[in-house]
C-alpha cells in the first residue's frame, strides 16, 4: 500500500583504506528522509570514519555515496553541507566567545555569501527560527551568554542546535551525549526524538542507556564492517553483538 | 540615546585631536601625527587579530608599500623627469636613466591610489593564496615575518631603484604644496586625524555587522564555521586587505609627516613592535590599539632618546607582561571580563596547568 520513500542517504560498498588499514570496509547503508539511524560500535570501528565520509572529510577509497539523488562521493565539504547536511562534532564545537544566539544566527544564515553579512539586520526568518530552536534546546533564558560560559551539556544542546539551524535534512550527530549525565542524556534523547520527521538523524553512540531511549533502527559496527542491523532490541539479543561489544559495555 | 560618561570622555578626546594643533607645540605635533598614523595601521591589527584570530608579524610590509608609494611621488616633485631628471640618490648610485616603474609616480593622484591599491592588492593576493591552503596560525606568523625580512632585504639590496638603507628622504612639495613649513605640519596632521577617525568608525561599523560575527566565528571555530557551510576564505581575506590598506595609508601619513621612509621602519623588528602596540592597547577594542600605539611610542621616545640600549629590554618586558597577565591589554582594564579576555585567561590558565603536570 505504501511506496517505501526513496532513501534521503545512501552509501553503497564504501571503504576507506588508511594506507592499508581498512577503517570503514564495505560499508552499505541508507536512510529515508526523517528517519532516525543508530551507529554503535566499540571503539576503532569506524563510527566516526563513517560520518567523516558522508561530510566529505575523508574521502571514500572506493564504493559511492548518494545525498538526494546527487553523488557526493567526491564533492567539497562546504558543496555537500549546502545540499543539506550537517553535522555535530564529538566535541563541542561551538563559538565560545559569540551569545548562544550569535552561535544560532550564524548557523542560520539562508544567504552565505559574505557581502550579505555586511549589515547589522538580521532577516525575520531566521531570527524566527533561530527563537524556536533556542525553546526546543532549552536555552531561551541564557541566549545573551557566551557560548564559553555555558555548562558541557548546554554547549552539546546548543551545538544539536545550530546543526538544526541550517534547516539541513541530514543531521549527523556524533556522539552527543559525551560527557553527559543520566538526566542530561535523556533530554538529549527526547530533544534528538523532537527533530524526526523534518530531519532524517544519524546518531552515533556507544551509550547503550542513551541507544535505548533513542529506541531506533540500528547499526552495529565492527572493525570497519557492518556486525547487525535492527531495533535496539534485536541488536541485544544477538549474540556476536554482545560478545564483541555489549558484553564488554555491561559488565 | 541617553549620553553616558563614555561619550563625555570620547568627545573630549575628539575635541582635544581636532584643536591639537593649536594646543601643543609644533614637536609635540609631529610626534603626535606620526603616532596617529601609526594608529591606524594598529587599528588593522586589532581587525586580523583581535576579531579574526590571525597574526601577522609582517604588517611593516604594507606599511612600507604605502609608504613608498607616496614617496615615490614626493621624490619625483619639481624634477624635470621628461629631460632626464633623477632624483639624487639614482645620479649617486649611476643610474643612467629613471627605471620605468618611477615613471607613473610623477603623477600624485596615481601616487595616491596608489597608496591603497598596492597594499590592498599584495594584501589580498598573499593572504588568498595561504589561506586557501589553509595555512594559519603560527605559520602564517612565520611566512608574515619572512616576508618582512625579504621585503626590506629587498629595499635594501635594490640601492639604485629604492634608495637602499637610507630609504627615501628630503622631500619639499605634494603637488607643488609646500609639506615642510609649520602650517603644512598643521594640514598634515588634521588629514591624519581625519583618517583615524574615518577608520575608528568604519571599523566600529563594520565589527556590528553580522560580517563581524562572521569574522569572529571563524576565529573562533574555523572548522565549525565551515561546517556550517560558510566559506571562511572571503572573511579572512577581507579583514587581511583592509588591514593591509589601513598599514598603508598609515605608511604614507607617516611618510608625509617624518619626511622619510626606510627599510629600518618596515622589516622584522618593526613588524613585531606593532604588534605589540596592539597587544599592550588590547586587540579587541578599537581605542585600545590607538592608546596603546600612542602609548608605547611616546615612551619609547622618552626612553630611547634617555637610555637608547634599554628599550629593547622594555619592549620586551612589556610585551610579556601584557600577554601573561593583561591578556585584553590596557582596554580590558576598562572593560573587565569581556569574552574574549575569559578566553585568552582561561588558555593562560589550561597552559599553567599543562605545565604543571
Amino acid at each position: 500500500m505504501n511506496a517505501i520513500p526513496a532513501p534521503i542517504l545512501m552509501m553503497e560498498n564504501v571503504t576507506v583504506d588508511f594506507d592499508g588499514f581498512k577503517a570503514v570496509n564495505d560499508v552499505s547503508l541508507s536512510l529515508s528522509p526523517g528517519e532516525l539511524r543508530i551507529l554503535i560500535g566499540p571503539n576503532g570501528a569506524g563510527k566516526s570514519t563513517i560520518c567523516d565520509t558522508i561530510i566529505g572529510r575523508v574521502r571514500a577509497t572506493s564504493g559511492r555515496i548518494t545525498f538526494k539523488d546527487h553523488n557526493i562521493t567526491n564533492l567539497a565539504e562546504q558543496e555537500i553541507v549546502r545540499l543539506g547536511i550537517c553535522r555535530k562534532f564529538q566535541t563541542p564545537g561551538v563559538l565560545p566567545t559569540l551569545t548562544v544566539m550569535q552561535n544560532l544566527l550564524v548557523a542560520a544564515r539562508k544567504n552565505r555569501a559574505w557581502w550579505r553579512a555586511l549589515t547589522t539586520s538580521v532577516p525575520a526568518d531566521e531570527l524566527a527560527s533561530a527563537e524556536e530552536i533556542l525553546e526546543k534546546i532549552g536555552l531561551t533564558d541564557r541566549r545573551e551568554i557566551i557560548a564559553a560560559d555555558l555548562a558541557h551539556g548546554e554547549k552539546q544542546w546548543l551545538e544539536i542546535g545550530m546543526v538544526v539551524a541550517t534547516d539541513a535534512d541530514l543531521l549527523l550527530l556524533d556522539e552527543p551525549t559525551a560527557g553527559m549525565g543520566p538526566q542530561d542524556t535523556q533530554r538529549t534523547a527526547d530533544l534528538i526524538l523532537s527533530l524526526l520527521g523534518r530531519h532524517a538523524v544519524l546518531v552515533i553512540d556507544h551509550d547503550m542507556s542513551f541507544v535505548e531511549a533513542l529506541n531506533g533502527y540500528t547499526t552495529v559496527l565492527h572493525q570497519g564492517q557492518v556486525l547487525k542491523e535492527g531495533t535496539v532490541a534485536e541488536v541485544r539479543a544477538d549474540a556476536q553483538v554482545a560478545a564483541v561489544y555489549l558484553g564488554r559495555a555491561k559488565e | 540615546m541617553k549620553l553616558s560618561a563614555k561619550h563625555y570622555v570620547g568627545a573630549a578626546v575628539l575635541l582635544f585631536g581636532a584643536f591639537a594643533p593649536l594646543i601643543i607645540n609644533p614637536y609635540e605635533l609631529s610626534l603626535l601625527g606620526r603616532f596617529l598614523a601609526l594608529s591606524i595601521l594598529a587599528m588593522g591589527i586589532m581587525l586580523i587579530w583581535g576579531e579574526g584570530g590571525i597574526l601577522s608579524l609582517g604588517q611593516g610590509v604594507f606599511f612600507g608599500l604605502g609608504g613608498y608609494a607616496l614617496a615615490l611621488h614626493l621624490k619625483l616633485e619639481g624634477l624635470d623627469i621628461a629631460n632626464g631628471d633623477m632624483p639624487d640618490f639614482m645620479t649617486w648610485s649611476g643610474v643612467s636613466a629613471l627605471p620605468y616603474f618611477w615613471y607613473p609616480f610623477a603623477n600624485p593622484w596615481f601616487s595616491l591610489a596608489c597608496v591603497v591599491l598596492i597594499p590592498g592588492a599584495v594584501a589580498a593576493a598573499f593572504s588568498w593564496l595561504v589561506f586557501r591552503r589553509r595555512i594559519g596560525g603560527v605559520y602564517f606568523a612565520l611566512i608574515t615575518q619572512a616576508l618582512a625580512l625579504a621585503f626590506s632585504t629587498l629595499l635594501i639590496s635594490q640601492q639604485a631603484y629604492t634608495g637602499g638603507f637610507n630609504g627615501l628622504t628630503d622631500y619639499s612639495t605634494f603637488d607643488g604644496f609646500d609639506i615642510t613649513s609649520t602650517g603644512a605640519a598643521q594640514v598634515i596632521y588634521w588629514i591624519t586625524f581625519a583618517f583615524v577617525v574615518a577608520a575608528y568608525f568604519t571599523l566600529r561599523w563594520l565589527l556590528s555587522t553580522r560580517w563581524g560575527i562572521m569574522l569572529r566565528a571563524t576565529r573562533d571555530g574555523e572548522n565549525r564555521v565551515r561546517f556550517l557551510g560558510h566559506n571562511p576564505l572571503p572573511y579572512k581575506v577581507g579583514a587581511f586587505t583592509i588591514a593591509g590598506i589601513l598599514a598603508g595609508i598609515g605608511g604614507a601619513l607617516f611618510t608625509l609627516h617624518a619626511g622619510v621612509v626606510s627599510p629600518a621602519l618596515v622589516g622584522v623588528v618593526p613588524s613585531i613592535e606593532m604588534v605589540v602596540w596592539v597587544a599592550l592597547g588590547g586587540r579587541n577594542v578599537l581605542w585600545g590599539a590607538i592608546a596603546g600605539t600612542l602609548l608605547v611610542n611616546f615612551a619609547k621616545d622618552q626612553i630611547s632618546s634617555a637610555l637608547p640600549s634599554l628599550w629593547l629590554y622594555g619592549l620586551g618586558a612589556l610585551f610579556i607582561f601584557a600577554v601573561s597577565f593583561l591578556p585584553a591589554g590596557i582596554a580590558g582594564l576598562f572593560k573587565p571580563g569581556s569574552p574574549e579576555e575569559r578566553v585568552y585567561r582561561r588558555i593562560l590558565n589550561r597552559r599553567k596547568l599543562e605545565t604543571a603536570e
